[in-house]
């Protein structure tokens, strides 16, 4: 009896993961056409903010992994979105990982640490290029 | 002596403790640089990459170098559940494994010419080796994506490497145009602690887009350890990440 109520549990278990995950990745489609829809064009709406309203696109700034270029949704004179037209990193839509065995891992607050190191690790060039990316779209909404 | 040069657009810094390191040796590595772009850049149109690609090289006319980083590639994308491919709607772009690859080549370099004190790091990924100046172990700060002038975590290693992947981006909708995965909203960061720079870099490249559940596929996976930095500023550590403390 004990095996079947612990059958049954995981059973139970596993369906209500693969709707949630599927829920998930219906979430995750939808979220697509909205960043596709954008027309490519400014509107002619009236801004209130430091931008004029509309979507501009950036320049395509080469980061060695690939080309970032992103493009700046600007709603109400600020900029509301950006939608990355290019990134480079290397992906596919499923990810498959084993969640079978998922232990808690510790987290914590990020703080600054003052004391001095010999090298940084960070992710600079992605995001210089994005940067750069963004600050010609956002010189274009001006 | 510690020097740092422009290649591949981005600061590649060498630094060798060892009192016999001369400035040839330096360039040597430089120079090992810039022939692995010179081969594999897909934005240089003369590259064996973008020959490939145009069809004008046949496979069988590869040169090792290729061969080899595509049999690496291969190995990448069965290791990561067939997430990790350097062919995109069929054009090759391994620039997402060439970098790591690069740093261990340049490190085995030094390493074959008997330096034990050094370190390699090109844009953020790092390959350490021996001991720092102090004769300690090297310390490397991991930066903090929220504000890049400041580090907020410091690895100490003798021999290993380090490797991050990361967007600057706090708060905006950033979307992966090919599948509309969501990405950056999720973590800023992901940095990848292991014996190697390649497979910290290549895992680390490979699991960023996996957004929060980066940090569980790093988990189990042998050898590598890691520190994923979400959009609020928490951090979250692999159980073993704390011997590099």
């Amino acid at each position: 009896m004990k095996k079947i109520l612990l059958s049954l549990f995981v059973i139970t278990t596993f369906l209500a993961y693969s709707i949630h995950e599927k829920d998930e990745a219906n979430e995750a489609m939808l979220e697509v056409p909205k960043a596709r829809e954008i027309t490519p064009r400014p509107s002619s709406a009236v801004s209130r903010g430091m931008y004029k309203n509309g979507t501009y696109t950036g320049t395509v700034e080469d980061v060695f992994y690939g080309f970032i270029e992103v493009q700046a949704v600007i709603s109400g004179g600020r900029l509301s979105d950006i939608v990355l037209l290019q990134y480079p990193n290397d992906r596919k839509t499923s990810i498959q990982i084993n969640e079978v065995m998922i232990p808690i891992l510790r987290q914590e607050a990020i703080v600054a640490q003052s004391a001095e190191v010999d090298i940084v690790s960070g992710a600079t060039e992605s995001s210089i290029g994005f940067r750069d990316s963004l600050k010609a779209a956002l010189a274009k909404a001006r | 002596m510690k020097l740092t040069r422009l290649i591949m657009g981005m600061p590649i810094t060498i630094e060798i403790i060892d009192i016999f390191a001369l400035q040839r040796d330096f360039n040597d590595v430089f120079t090992l640089f810039k022939k692995i772009d010179a081969t594999f850049s897909p934005y240089k149109i003369t590259s064996e990459v973008s020959r490939l690609n145009r069809k004008e090289l046949q496979p069988e006319d590869m040169s090792l170098e290729m061969r080899e980083v595509l049999q690496l590639a291969e190995q990448t994308k069965k290791e990561s559940d067939g997430y990790f491919d350097v062919y995109r709607n069929g054009i090759l772009d391994p620039s997402g494994i060439v970098k790591g690859w690069a740093i261990k080549k340049a490190a085995d370099l030094l390493t074959n010419k008997g330096f034990k004190n050094f370190y390699v790091e090109a844009g953020g990924d790092i390959q350490v080796m021996g001991k720092n100046a102090a004769g300690e172990n090297w310390r490397i700060g991991i930066k903090n994506p929220l504000d890049h002038t400041q580090h907020v975590k410091i690895i100490s290693l003798s021999s290993g490497a380090v490797a991050t992947s990361g967007t600057a981006v706090r708060g905006a909708h950033i979307y992966d145009p090919t599948s509309g995965y969501k990405v950056a909203d999720q973590i800023l960061s992901l940095t990848v602690v292991a014996d190697s720079i390649y497979d910290a870099d290549r895992f680390a490249t490979a699991a960023f887009a996996m957004g929060t559940k980066s940090i569980q596929f790093i988990q189990h996976k042998k050898g590598l350890e890691g520190y994923m930095i979400d959009t609020e500023g928490i951090a979250t550590l692999t159980t073993g990440f704390e011997k590099y403390a």
